[in-house]
C-alpha cells in the first residue's frame, strides 16, 4: 500500500473515532465534557473533503508529519467551547501519526491551548481536553502512548495577541511539538 | 520600646527585597470617597539630602487609599517637626483637623525616624512613635507610619506595608517575569524570569513564600520559593496539570489541581509534597482551589453541572455543595482575611467582573463592571481587591475598595502585567 493510501485509510479511521468522540457544551471558550455528546458524524472527512484532500497531489499528500512539518501543518484548531477535532484537522493529525509510527523512537509534545476568555487555571483545564482530544486521535490510529505527552498552556501562549474572534479562532489550538 | 523591639527584625528581613525604589506601577485614582479627610503631613525635619522623603511617601499612601484628601504643600502655613512647636491656630483656619510632623536624623546603624500625629482642634497628639533603620528601610518605615495613621482615623488596619505579586509578560510575549513589589508599585523585585508561562503565584501566610506555576521544561510544575532567600523546591511534576496551588491558613499544607488520574481533580499535600490526597472525584473538571482562613473548607471551581461553578467541600474531601447560582460562569474564587466572603470572576452578557459573595446568605453583587475582570485578591485588612483587566486591549491591574466606592487603577510602565497576589501582613 502506498503512503497516499496508507494516509487515507489513517484519516477515514480518524472520522469514525472523531464520529463517536467528545463535544458537548459548557462554557467560556469550553470544550465539552469528556466522552459525551456526538454531533460530528455529519459531515465525515472521508465523503465531504477527499476528493480535495486526494487531489493535493501524490504520496502523503499535502500533509507532512514529523518535526520537518511547516507550522502550519502541526496546529489543529478548534471551534470555541469545543474540543471536538474537525475535519480539516484531520489530515495534519493522520500525517504526524503516521511519521510517529513509522519513527519508534521519535516523541511528539500535544500543547493545548485557548483564547483568553474565562479565568486562567480553568483555561488550562480546558486546554488539557483539547490536547486529550488529539492524544485519543492519534492512539486510535495506532500510535504508542508512550510517543506522546500533553501539556495544557491555557491562554498563556497565545498564537495572536489581539482581543476579537480572529485572534481567538487562531488561538484555540494544539500544536504537535517534537 | 516594646513597639520597636517587634518592628525592627521585620525591618532587617525585610531589606533582602530592598534595591531601587524606582517603581513598575504606578496607581492612579479612579475614583474617591467623597468627603475624604483632609489631613497635612508635613515635610520630616533632617529628611533633605536623603534617598527617599517620608512625608511624601505618607501623603501618597493616604491618599492613594481614597479615605484621605491630603492637604498640598503649598497650602502650608508653617512647616513644624514637632506638635509643642505647632501654631495649631494655624491650621484650625485651614479646616485640617489633623496634623503629622517628624524628623529623621542620623543615629545608631542608620536613621532615627519620629513622627507625632495630633489633633488640631483638641491639641491632643493621638500617636507618637520613634524608630530606628537602616537607609534602605525609609520606604518601608513610611509605609507603616501611614498604616498607623490610616489605623487610627479610619478604625480599620492599614495595608501600605504590604506586597504585591503579579506577572509581567514585556511586548512581544516571549518571556513571563513573576515579580514582587510593594503596595505603592515600588521596589520591584524579580522573583522568576523564564521563557515559559509563569501563573497562579500565592502567598504563604507568613508572607515568606510564593507558590506559584511555572512551564520551565515545557511541563507545568509548582514550585514554591522563599521570596526573601529565592531558594526554591518543586512539590509537584506529575504528568499533565499541576496549577492552582493555594495555601492552607497553617502554612503546612497546600492544595492544587492535578490530571494524572485522568482528569483535572484537587489534591493536598504537605510543603515538602508529600501526604498527597486526592479531594475531589468527578468525571468534569475540579480546579481553582482556595483553603476558607479558618482551614476547615475548600472552595473550587466545577463545570460538574454543566457550566463551571463555585463548590465548597471540606478541607479533607468528601461531598461538595454548590455555592454560586447566578448565572452561567462563576470561577476563581479568593476568601477575604475575615472568611466571610468570596470575590470571584462571573459572566455575564458575554461579559467577565468580579463579583463578591457574602458566604453565610450568599447575597452577590457586582464589583467591577470592566468586561475582562480576573484574578481577585483581597487587601490582607479587606478593605480592598486587586485584580486583572484590560485597558486599551492591555492587561494592567487595578484595585476596588469592597464597597466599591475607591477605584484605582495600576499603570504598568510596559507591556502586559497579570495575576496579582496581595501579601498577608508580614508575621
Amino acid at each position: 500500500m502506498n503512503a497516499f493510501l496508507k494516509n487515507l485509510l489513517l484519516a477515514s479511521s480518524l472520522v469514525a473515532l472523531a464520529a463517536c468522540s467528545s463535544t458537548g457544551t459548557t462554557s467560556g471558550d469550553g470544550t465539552g465534557a469528556d466522552g459525551t455528546g456526538g454531533a460530528y458524524g455529519a459531515s465525515g472527512y472521508g465523503a465531504g473533503r477527499g476528493g480535495a484532500y486526494g487531489a493535493g497531489g501524490a504520496g502523503a499528500g499535502n500533509y507532512v508529519g514529523g518535526p520537518e512539518a511547516t507550522q502550519e501543518q502541526r496546529v489543529v484548531y478548534f471551534d470555541y467551547d469545543s474540543a471536538e477535532i474537525r475535519a480539516d484537522s484531520q489530515p495534519i493529525i493522520a500525517a504526524h501519526a503516521h511519521y510517529l509510527m513509522q519513527t519508534g523512537g521519535a516523541a511528539a509534545i500535544l500543547e493545548g491551548h485557548t483564547d483568553e476568555r474565562g479565568t486562567r487555571e480553568y483555561n488550562i483545564a480546558l486546554g488539557e481536553r483539547r490536547s486529550n482530544a488529539v492524544r485519543r486521535a492519534m492512539e486510535a490510529l495506532g500510535v504508542n502512548p508512550r510517543q506522546l505527552r500533553t501539556v495544557s498552556y491555557g491562554e498563556e501562549r497565545p498564537a495572536v495577541s489581539g482581543h476579537d474572534e480572529s485572534a481567538y479562532a487562531q488561538n484555540r489550538r494544539v500544536e504537535i511539538a517534537y | 520600646m516594646n513597639f520597636l523591639a517587634r518592628i525592627v527584625p521585620a525591618l532587617f528581613l525585610a531589606c533582602a527585597l530592598c534595591a531601587s525604589a524606582r517603581a513598575e506601577l504606578t496607581i492612579q485614582i479612579t475614583k474617591g470617597v467623597e468627603g475624604a479627610l483632609p489631613i497635612a503631613i508635613v515635610p520630616f525635619a533632617g529628611n533633605a539630602g536623603l534617598p527617599e522623603d517620608i512625608a511624601a511617601i505618607v501623603t501618597a499612601d493616604l491618599k492613594r487609599s481614597g479615605r484621605f484628601n491630603p492637604l498640598d504643600s503649598g497650602r502650608f502655613p508653617e512647616t513644624p517637626s514637632a506638635l509643642n512647636q505647632a501654631n495649631l491656630g494655624s491650621w484650625r483656619n485651614l479646616s485640617v483637623p489633623h496634623l503629622t510632623v517628624g524628623q529623621v536624623s542620623a543615629g545608631g546603624a542608620g536613621y532615627k525616624v519620629q513622627f507625632q500625629l495630633g489633633d488640631v482642634f483638641s491639641g491632643a497628639q493621638l500617636l507618637g512613635y520613634s524608630f530606628d533603620v537602616r537607609a534602605s528601610d525609609l520606604r518601608r518605615v513610611a509605609h507603616h507610619i501611614a498604616d498607623l495613621i490610616y489605623e487610627k482615623l479610619t478604625g480599620e488596619k492599614g495595608a501600605f506595608a504590604t506586597r504585591i505579586a503579579y506577572v509581567t509578560v514585556p511586548p512581544g510575549g516571549k518571556s513571563y517575569t513573576l515579580v514582587v513589589a510593594d503596595s505603592d508599585g515600588y521596589n520591584p523585585q524579580t522573583v522568576l524570569r523564564s521563557a515559559l508561562p509563569v501563573m497562579s503565584p500565592a502567598w504563604s501566610p507568613d508572607g515568606s513564600k510564593l507558590a506559584y506555576v511555572s512551564f520551565e521544561n515545557r511541563a507545568a510544575q509548582i514550585v514554591v520559593q522563599d521570596v526573601y532567600s529565592g531558594a526554591r523546591r518543586t512539590i509537584s511534576a506529575s504528568p499533565g496539570i499541576n496549577g492552582a496551588p493555594t495555601w492552607s491558613p497553617d502554612g503546612q499544607r497546600l492544595a492544587f489541581t492535578l490530571s494524572k488520574d485522568g482528569n483535572p481533580e484537587i489534591y493536598s499535600a504537605d510543603i515538602s509534597g508529600g501526604g498527597l490526597t486526592r479531594l475531589t472525584n468527578s468525571s468534569s473538571i475540579d480546579t481553582e482551589a482556595a483553603w476558607s482562613p479558618d482551614g476547615s473548607s475548600i472552595v473550587f471551581t466545577s463545570d460538574r453541572g454543566g457550566s463551571p461553578q463555585l463548590y465548597r467541600m471540606s478541607a479533607s474531601g468528601g461531598g461538595a455543595e454548590r455555592i454560586s447560582f447566578s448565572g452561567d460562569y462563576n470561577s476563581r474564587a479568593a476568601f477575604s482575611p475575615d472568611g466571610k466572603s468570596l470575590a470571584f470572576v462571573s459572566r455575564s452578557g458575554g461579559r467577565f467582573h468580579i463579583a463578591l459573595m457574602d458566604v453565610r446568605s450568599r447575597q452577590t453583587k457586582m464589583l467591577t463592571d470592566g468586561g475582562m475582570d480576573e484574578s481577585p485578591s483581597f487587601a490582607p485588612n479587606g478593605g480592598m481587591v486587586i485584580y486583572a483587566t484590560q485597558r486599551g486591549g492591555r492587561g494592567v491591574l487595578a484595585a476596588v475598595s469592597i464597597d466599591g466606592r475607591v477605584q484605582q487603577t495600576l499603570l504598568s510602565t510596559q507591556g502586559e502585567v497579570r495575576e496579582p497576589a496581595w501579601s498577608p501582613y508580614s508575621r
